[in-house]
């Protein structure tokens, strides 16, 4: 998106993904009542991404931007999960 | 040589004039030329300030047992030369000082791409650095913990660590917007014809600098956050009893503090990587090498932190993973020490002031970066683990390499700063004290750490005394050293002979311009037409 053209997104779009928002929190906490042992955590992580991509491409307009700023965005994401990913080293084969 | 016209109507360019009289023509000025040197200036005072704190712990090692100063102050004086040396003079130096005057100008731009949030960045150094030095007098006393802050000591001591940790906390935020800031004006406003690979070298190792800056000093602040939090509420972040993990503690240090060691030693490496074409009469060698080699330190350099842990207690399969990754980044370290050598193959070699700095640069670095080598490999560090000989080598890459760079840059573009020249004879004569006096005392501390003697003691066994009464030795040498050097830039600062607009012949853009340069930098949009060491198609051969 060019700074002179700003993109306008409708109610309409906005609600249904508010909408979204509260069926993924619904879902979070029914999920959350059922006992699926390691899948527990795998799932409530999965729908908080589902989540975290809807704010950030619609509320926070990342859909509508040019591909060199979401590809940074992108990048700032992989960076912190490689951050995250490589304390697993040391966290899962500490104790053996 | 003649001066060039200046549009201001002055000689003193950027130096003279301003929107407010006096001193606040400089505080509130929002010229990158001018911001640049409100950071030289502060940062030299830091690194005055740690040198005298270096020089008080080396005297006071001249001895076993106390002979200058108790346990106590000793611990607060190395914590407080460390976190003075690294947050106040290492990281921010190259960067914010050279950085903030030369960037806009190596690009063709006017300025910076936000001027008012980089004096935003100056203020806030300032103001964490007042926290930092505010720390030694209130509260418990001095901070004791080293500038790691590591746990469990730093939340138990009752020093006054809090308020440290926030001056640092508040610099992180200062070197982010610094960061923002020069990736913001490298990719919006270089000047028509400045294409990527017309880019000086300088400019691309700030750049990889800035995205280490921007992607890894958040963590650092969450980090020293977390300490504040534990040590105020006793959130048992990082304590066992309460289910926290204090190696997780060193992760979250290091995920930043590893990086940032190549947050200082990057922009050292650009300074350099300007300085030996210039002085060797020849294109740089391996232009585009040297400019990715750049972004892949920067990016390697991130995933290596767990090599500062290997005796924490971290896993076996980490410590192999980390180990084998450290050894990856000497690949794009030793590209960049290649070229340069091979720049200077047959060139027409000039030894000023700023050659010697940058040639000292390789030296003193390929020894740092060599026996960084020893100890990223797991089984040789367990054994030199928080000895002299870690003190050694990270002096060896910090001191020998960035902060010889900063003086080369200091004397290569100080005569763009200011339009004036030093002598050269003294600057010759002060780098020779500073290298031999450098070489003295650190590799005297290699050599003591090998056989044994732990860091961050203030006594020791006698066996110890010869080898750290050379080291005090070589430390007066090179006080030696850094007092001419300072006092010949002062006096050629007053009254240095007129220096020309380009006394070194270089072909980057700041050379164009009247020395020094005038307040608004380029009078008319440059068009960039050949690269930044093209000395033919420049006619400056």
């Amino acid at each position: 998106m060019s700074e002179e053209e700003a993109h306008v997104v409708s109610y309409r779009t906005y609600i249904l993904v508010w909408i979204g928002l509260l069926i993924l929190t619904t879902v979070t906490i029914l999920a959350a009542q059922v006992d699926l042992g390691a899948w527990n955590i795998w799932l409530a992580l999965g729908i908080a991404t589902v989540k975290s991509a809807l704010v950030v491409l619609f509320f926070m307009h990342m859909k509508y931007e040019h591909w060199l700023l979401r590809l940074f965005f992108l990048g700032a994401l992989a960076t912190l999960a490689i951050f995250i990913g490589l304390n697993f080293f040391d966290i899962l084969y500490r104790y053996e | 040589m003649t001066q060039a016209a200046n549009p201001t109507g002055n000689d003193r360019g950027f130096l003279e004039g301003g929107k407010y009289p006096g001193l606040f023509g400089w505080i509130f000025s929002t010229d990158h030329k001018r911001i640049g040197l409100l950071y030289m200036y502060a940062i030299i005072t830091a690194f005055i300030v740690g040198a005298c704190l270096g020089l008080l712990i080396r005297l006071e090692l001249i001895a076993p047992g106390e002979t200058l100063m108790g346990a106590q102050t000793y611990n607060a004086v190395f914590t407080l030369h460390g976190v003075i040396m690294i947050f106040l003079f290492i990281i921010p130096g190259i960067p914010a000082a050279f950085g903030n005057i030369f960037l806009p100008l190596h690009i063709g731009a006017q300025d910076v791409a936000f001027p008012r949030l980089n004096l935003l960045s100056w203020w806030l150094y300032i103001i964490g650095a007042a926290m930092a030095l505010a720390s030694l007098f209130g509260g418990g006393g001095a901070p004791d913990t080293g500038w790691t802050f590591y746990v469990p000591f730093s939340l138990e001591t009752s020093t006054n660590v809090s308020l440290a940790a926030f001056g640092v906390f508040t610099l992180g935020f200062s070197s982010i917007l610094t960061g923002l800031n020069f990736i913001v004006t490298v990719h919006r406003l270089r000047a028509p014809g400045m294409t990527w690979r017309r880019l000086s070298l300088f400019v691309w190792a700030l750049y990889s600098t800035n995205w280490v800056q921007v992607l890894a000093t958040p963590i650092l602040g969450i980090t020293v956050a977390l300490i504040v939090l534990e040590r105020i509420f006793g959130a048992g972040l990082f304590d066992p009893t309460m289910g926290g993990d204090p190696i997780m503690y060193q992760h979250l240090f290091w995920i930043y503090s590893h990086p940032a060691v190549y947050i200082m030693v990057l922009p050292a490496m650009g300074v350099v990587s300007e300085i030996i074409p210039v002085f060797s009469r020849k294109p740089m060698f391996g232009y585009v090498a040297v400019a990715v080699s750049s972004l892949s330190i920067a990016a390697f350099g991130s995933l290596v932190w767990g090599h500062h842990m290997f005796t924490s207690g971290m896993s076996d399969t980490a410590i192999l993973v980390f180990s084998f990754l450290t050894f990856i980044v000497a690949i794009p370290s030793a590209i960049k020490v290649f070229n340069w050598v091979a720049t200077l193959y047959k060139g027409s070699i000039s030894l000023a002031p700023p050659m010697l700095y940058a040639l000292s640069f390789i030296i003193l670095f390929s020894i740092g970066g060599l026996t960084g080598l020893v100890l990223g490999s797991a089984a040789t560090d367990i054994h030199v683990h928080d000895t002299y000989f870690v003190v050694g080598h990270f002096h060896y890459v910090m001191f020998g390499g960035t902060g010889f760079a900063f003086f080369g840059a200091m004397h290569y573009w100080f005569p763009k700063i200011y339009g004036r020249m030093y002598n050269m004879r003294v600057a010759t004569i002060a780098w020779a004290f500073l290298f031999v006096g450098f070489n003295i005392l650190y590799f005297s501390m290699k050599l003591v750490g090998l056989r044994g003697m732990p860091r961050r003691y203030y006594d020791y066994v006698p066996e110890y005394t010869t080898l750290n009464v050379v080291a005090t030795v070589g430390s007066w040498v090179m006080a030696i050293g850094l007092i001419t050097m300072f006092v010949n830039i002062f006096v050629g600062m007053r009254r240095g002979a007129p220096a020309g607009d380009n006394p070194w012949k270089s072909a980057t853009l700041e050379w164009t311009l009247s020395s020094p340069p005038p307040a608004e930098n380029f009078e008319k949009e440059p068009v960039v037409t050949h690269g930044p060491y093209d000395y033919q198609e420049a006619g400056l051969l």
